[in-house]
């Protein structure tokens, strides 16, 4: 079933547990620097919001790879690197205009968010509900509904 | 692994830094962060040292467990010799500096000496270095994390700092980070202030490693869902501490006119106006209950300022202890004292003793400046916050806390003071709640009631969950009660929740996922496998029990050092001569009861194992390996 991991920004309270479980899960350690999501803060503004990979239909990084070592995941609808292809030239991390790729300077390779294999640990550990797991085509709808919720109120006034 | 984390022992006299392993045989003693403090403390300080003067240690510290699956794995503790109190200084905080402390390399920072001019530690993983701070000395508690983070370039650098308070030395101001997260009690910044360290700023890229990944998360989970499903959290998610107002100002367990009344009559500062001011919540290092409100201020010369919180402790400063009913003066209080770097409890309760000074005509016109200090008078309040932090006029007085502003002021100004040890009391009025009273009356810190509050006193729990609270992880067979305004029964109560927030302090995990609030959160056993699962060490809930009774009874035997007695632990008069005047009936008309209040502190040093005057017993400190103390293995 081909899901998305959707943010919805308003509702992160920018405690990071995301980062700590996500490096812990994949690599046993905590350490956001290995993490491949970040609630990236405006302190100043009180604003935060998560950035992951946005698994792109038409990857940048996947169209720079020389080695053709990045590819998509039809089934769990996801891009993947190939690390016995993967040179580390990093081109990639410079291709995403979203910062979605990163560099693990301890196991020296590129990381970027696999989905946890379509059982994303973040999401799991996310009590606000910042960060969903949703099917791709139904995805807006949450959305729709909450914001929907706000001119439903208004509406009910002149009912 | 979680263990492998350095401690730093940094000179700012002559700049010298070395740093050194942890011994694991250290871990199993005092665990981290607030227990090994308490060592730290004890070992590199000796008698009678000036607390503002360069023999003072300040120490730094993230827990045993802190950046780790904890839930809210987030708490940096902060320890030296009180400027306020003279006795142990202490101090907790939220946010992401011990993690961030942690990332960078290092557990434990023994800051000695004072620096020639305001510097600030730079930490970045594995390094130290001391840079210059005077670009930044004067600013503000936010502004200088800002400044720091624009002039190392590097936004994600995490800051600790002290405010124009602390480097006013005013005696009980805070150790900050982020907006607000207020490392406050006992005047830690003060002692910054006096090092000229103006910050520390730490940036680490370092793994902590987990012991064992995969249980620590199924574990973790299972603690986040507990803590997220429990009533308590729900309504904590939603208000904040503040939520706690609506239940102790309409009971009347409340101080109001600093000791006058026990309920904020009419009062008119509930939780909910927070939602006419805040665009959403905030949360700690990996802390599902998202506590602290985002906010705007709306009203008056501070419209337009973003602030977050206030806590309950807020609501009392600027509400109740000084008779103002209006939530914008909370919203306000609150924002200036977390820029100043200041005490709120501290800021608001002397304050109102000022005020009733100034009713009784102790204090006049003169003393103050022309300032009205009268009941409800919101701009006075918040006017005397700023002279305070500055040292201005009668706030320079103020500013020196309860014991030697009253000397200053003389006549008999002591006597209206709120004060366990010289430290202020928080804005709740324990004349209907012994236990509460006990609580404040002996901890270490002072008037205080994050040492061994049991709130859940207040909630009547039956007999049998009492029991299995209290009778865990060591044995209990003495009487329990679930009336609140009982006295059996309730040093085991006081003694347990000591032991259990020493605890969560050396792990460095918010009290608020523990059995503080609620009954049914994480205790003993939790924290056995929490620790286990993350760091690999294993221990017992009755050997983590041992830590937490190791590290609180150095306390007593640093505060005896500096002099304590069993004085010392005891009330101000007026919680047994005045009556609660108002209030529901069964908080009406209560005080303190001179002579149960005594026995309950006898049978609380019993249960320490401490004699008659409160000194630990010789078999108390041979169980717990403090006979040999000042040992110095670190």
């Amino acid at each position: 079933m081909q899901k998305i991991l959707i943010v919805d920004a308003e509702k992160c309270t920018g405690c990071r547990a995301c980062e700590m479980v996500c490096s812990v899960k994949h690599e046993g350690v905590s350490n956001p620097s290995r993490s491949r999501i970040h609630a990236i803060k405006w302190e100043a503004e009180g604003f935060v919001l998560p950035m992951i990979c946005q698994q792109c239909e038409s990857p940048p990084c996947m169209a720079v790879c020389p080695k053709d070592a990045i590819s998509r995941d039809e089934e769990l609808d996801r891009v993947m690197v190939d690390y016995d292809l993967c040179i580390g030239c990093k081109m990639c991390v410079a291709a995403c205009p979203f910062g979605g790729m990163g560099i693990d300077t301890v196991a020296r390779r590129v990381i970027k968010c696999d989905l946890c294999d379509g059982d994303p640990t973040c999401v799991r550990f996310c009590q606000p509900t910042a960060l969903q797991y949703l099917p791709l085509n139904t995805a807006n709808l949450r959305k729709k509904r909450s914001a929907g919720l706000k001119f439903a109120e208004l509406m009910t006034r002149f009912a | 692994m979680a263990l492998k984390r350095k401690i730093a022992y940094i000179n700012l006299s002559n700049g010298e830094i070395e740093t050194a392993s942890i011994p694991l045989e250290m871990r199993k003693l005092y665990l981290g962060g607030r227990g090994m403090d308490m060592y730290l403390l004890y070992n590199h300080t000796k008698q009678g040292i000036d607390p503002l003067g360069p023999d003072n240690v300040l120490l730094v510290s993230a827990g045993v467990l802190g950046a780790t699956l904890a839930s809210a794995s987030s708490r940096t503790h902060v320890a030296a010799k009180s400027p306020l109190t003279g006795f142990v200084g202490s101090t907790n905080m939220g946010g992401f500096f011990a993690p961030e402390l942690r990332w960078a390399g290092f557990d434990h920072l023994v800051i000695k000496g004072k620096a020639k001019k305001p510097v600030y530690l730079w930490i970045n993983d594995g390094e130290i270095e001391i840079r210059d701070a005077s670009n930044v000395w004067g600013q503000g508690v936010f502004d200088t994390q800002e400044s720091i983070r624009q002039e190392l370039g590097d936004e994600e650098v995490k800051v600790m700092c002290c405010g124009p308070a602390g480097e006013n030395l005013v005696r009980f101001a805070n150790v900050m980070t982020g907006l607000k997260d207020a490392g406050g009690r006992t005047g830690m910044g003060a002692v910054m202030g006096s090092k000229n360290l103006k910050a520390i700023a730490a940036r680490g890229t370092m793994d902590i490693e987990i012991k064992h990944p995969e249980q620590a998360l199924a574990y973790d989970e299972q603690i986040v869902n507990k803590v997220n499903r429990t009533k308590f959290t729900q309504i904590m998610q939603k208000w904040g501490t503040m939520f706690i107002y609506g239940v102790t100002n309409s009971t009347g367990l409340v101080r109001c006119q600093n000791f006058q009344l026990n309920q904020l009559v009419g009062g008119d500062i509930e939780c909910e106006y927070i939602e006419d001011v805040s665009f959403g919540t905030e949360g700690c290092f990996g802390c599902v209950i998202h506590c602290r409100h985002k906010y705007i201020i709306k009203e008056g010369p501070y419209a337009g300022t973003y602030a977050q919180g206030p806590e309950y402790t807020s609501q009392g400063a600027f509400g109740m202890e000084v008779g103002c009913n209006n939530f914008n003066t909370v919203l306000v209080g609150n924002h200036l004292v977390n820029t100043y770097g200041m005490d709120t409890l501290e800021t608001g309760s002397m304050i109102a003793w000022a005020m009733e000074l100034y009713e009784k005509g102790i204090l006049t016109d003169k003393d103050t400046d022309g300032l009205r200090l009268e009941w409800g008078n919101d701009e006075a309040v918040l006017e005397m916050v700023r002279r305070i932090a500055e040292r201005k006029g009668l706030g320079d007085i103020l500013a020196e806390g309860p014991l030697r502003a009253a000397k200053k002021i003389g006549k008999d100004s002591l006597k209206y003071n709120i004060h366990v040890k010289g430290m202020s009391n928080l804005h709740s009025d324990e004349r209907p709640t012994p236990a509460l009273a006990l609580g404040i009356a002996t901890s270490s810190r002072g008037s205080d009631h994050l040492r061994s509050r049991p709130a859940i006193d207040l909630y009547h729990l039956p007999e049998p969950v009492l029991r299995k609270i209290y009778g865990n992880p060591t044995p209990y067979d003495g009487p329990l009660t679930s009336d609140y305004t009982d006295y059996e029964g309730k040093p085991r109560q006081v003694q347990w929740q000591e032991m259990v927030y020493e605890a969560v302090d050396c792990l460095g995990i918010c009290k608020y996922h523990t059995i503080f609030l609620s009954p049914n959160l994480l205790s003993f056993d939790e924290f056995s496998e929490l620790l286990y699962y993350n760091t690999g060490l294993e221990m017992s809930p009755q050997e983590i029990w041992e830590v937490a009774d190791r590290a609180y009874t150095l306390e007593r035997l640093f505060n005896i050092r500096e002099g304590l007695t069993r004085e010392h632990d005891w009330l101000v008069d007026r919680y047994f001569d005045e009556p609660t005047p108002v209030g529901l009936p069964v908080v009406r008309g209560k005080t303190i009861d001179r002579e149960k209040f005594k026995k309950m502190i006898d049978e609380y040093y019993e249960l320490h194992g401490w004699d008659e005057n409160g000194l630990p017993r010789p078999e108390t400190l041979e169980k717990l390996g403090l006979d040999k103390e000042p040992s110095h293995k670190l």
